[in-house]
């Protein structure tokens, strides 16, 4: 399998603290990556640096390259509207805009210029029929997208998320906000996902990376510990923080 | 710590495990001393005991089944749990063998079984023998000693076709022993049994080990 994104000796600082350091790791094309750790350990900062996401945040500093598709996204005169298109990004809590459910998923199509109404329901459909969420809000396009069940509404942002055509998908603990079942739909729905998209999560949920992911990253303390397929991660972890961690002996 | 409850469970699982596998260490022992004297009194001690060891069995099980169930177990605790899983159910079997064996010398003159036929008491030492091994090797987490007890099952197999052999002699040359002679028979295919249980025994310490079970990997 081709890798999609490679990280290269990554380094980011918040102000002094140094967040990430020396991070090198591959993210596969078309397969679910999962970064696992503690709180504080990196692994959100990690992902944001996927779209450059933390380029908002006050006195940051980052040095080593991303690499998308053979190119550095912090290269001189990347265009981060393009890049997050292309990199798209669904966070913790579900957070649709108060607009109605078809404006929610036609939002980001009009942004990049589609005006035309057929087009733009033909986008809306098929994103939310991607995101399993279609049968279930067909006959209420038009309503409130706040309505929703907290489980529709992450849905929504996924659909959201599909509808400019993004090729990486990078999810900021997508269900903790979420009940048992609308967590399963969303765990399916990334299984169907990877088939056409390459999906960075971050879970606190060992049990979540460890049902979905294909390949598995542990952090801590800023740094990467352990990386590789999710089966020898969660069997036979290779390095004693790993398996300290991943079997409940410290977090 | 965190977890400290789960690995309270865990070390009493250990702990449980380990007096089974005395135990049946145990009643191996008394059952060949029965066999060897002919002491009927002592095999009858031993066929009770045997209830003791289902019950560890059962109660190991439970334990195990209640931990996946409540703890979901990964890395080195999953392979522990499923280990002692399956290793209760070769130590149950032996002590079921052992007591089978302790019927059969009720029934018979055993001291006669056991000086008539000549590979018997070797098979009954080197099987005890693996056994204890077997044991040992998994309690030291001791792979290389499983591989080389998993060695010795040839021998045990080489002297339970021996004995056949002795036994077809026998009942050539006195037919009069023909009951006798199966009953022999049976006590030996017990005794090539407890051997291939403690092969087994030294498999699962080496999945315990590296997730492997004769090069194929299980987790």
């Amino acid at each position: 399998m081709e890798n999609k994104i490679v990280a290269k000796n990554l380094n980011l600082w918040y102000g002094e603290k140094q967040a990430l350091k020396n991070i090198d790791l591959d993210i596969k094309e078309k397969s679910i990556t999962a970064f696992i750790g503690p709180s504080g350990c990196g692994k959100s900062t990690f992902l944001k640096t996927l779209n450059r996401m933390n380029d908002y945040v006050d006195n940051i500093r980052i040095e080593g390259d991303v690499i998308l598709d053979g190119e550095n996204i912090y290269a001189d005169g990347v265009d981060t509207t393009i890049l997050r298109k292309k990199v798209g990004m669904v966070f913790q809590q579900p957070n649709p805009f108060p607009m109605t459910i078809y404006d929610n998923v036609a939002y980001g199509p009009r942004i990049h210029g589609i005006k035309d109404r057929k087009t733009l329901d033909k986008i809306v459909e098929e994103s939310l029929k991607d995101a399993a969420l279609y049968d279930e809000v067909k006959d209420r396009l038009h309503t409130n997208a706040l309505g929703l069940s907290g489980g529709q509404q992450q849905r929504l942002c996924i659909a959201r998320c599909l509808a400019v055509e993004p090729e990486v998908i990078l999810l900021d603990e997508p269900t903790s906000a979420l009940d048992p079942i609308s967590t399963l739909k969303i765990e399916e729905l990334l299984m169907e996902l990877k088939a056409k998209y390459t999906i960075a999560i971050v879970t606190h949920n060992m049990q979540q990376a460890s049902r979905i992911a294909d390949y598995t990253a542990f952090f801590l303390i800023g740094e990467m510990i352990e990386y590789g397929k999710t089966d020898d991660l969660f069997s036979r972890p290779q390095d004693e923080r790993t398996e300290n961690y991943i079997t409940g002996r410290f977090g | 710590m965190l977890r400290s409850s789960f690995l309270n469970d865990l070390n009493q699982l250990k702990v449980d495990l380990n007096k089974m596998c005395y135990l049946v260490i145990k009643q191996l022992e008394n059952g060949i001393d029965a066999f060897k004297n002919d002491d009927k009194e002592l095999a009858k001690t031993v066929i009770l005991k045997d209830k003791e060891v289902n019950d560890m069995e059962r109660k190991i099980e439970a334990a195990c089944l209640n931990l996946i169930l409540r703890q979901q177990p990964i890395a080195r605790d999953l392979r522990d749990i499923s280990t002692a899983l399956k290793i209760v159910t070769d130590l149950e079997r032996i002590g079921d063998q052992i007591a089978d064996i302790c019927e059969t010398i009720i029934r018979l003159n055993a001291k006669h079984a056991f000086k008539m036929v000549e590979d018997i008491p070797e098979m009954a030492e080197i099987a005890t023998k693996m056994v204890r091994d077997a044991i040992q090797s998994f309690n030291d987490n001791d792979i290389i000693l499983a591989k080389e007890v998993k060695l010795r099952d040839d021998r045990v197999d080489e002297l339970f076709n021996n004995v056949k052999l002795e036994l077809v002699e026998i009942t050539k040359n006195a037919p009069d022993q023909i009951d006798a002679c199966i009953e022999f028979t049976i006590i030996a295919k017990y005794l090539e049994r407890i051997g291939d249980h403690a092969v087994n025994i030294c498999e699962w310490t080496e999945f315990q080990e590296t997730g492997e079970m004769d090069h194929t990997r299980l987790i």
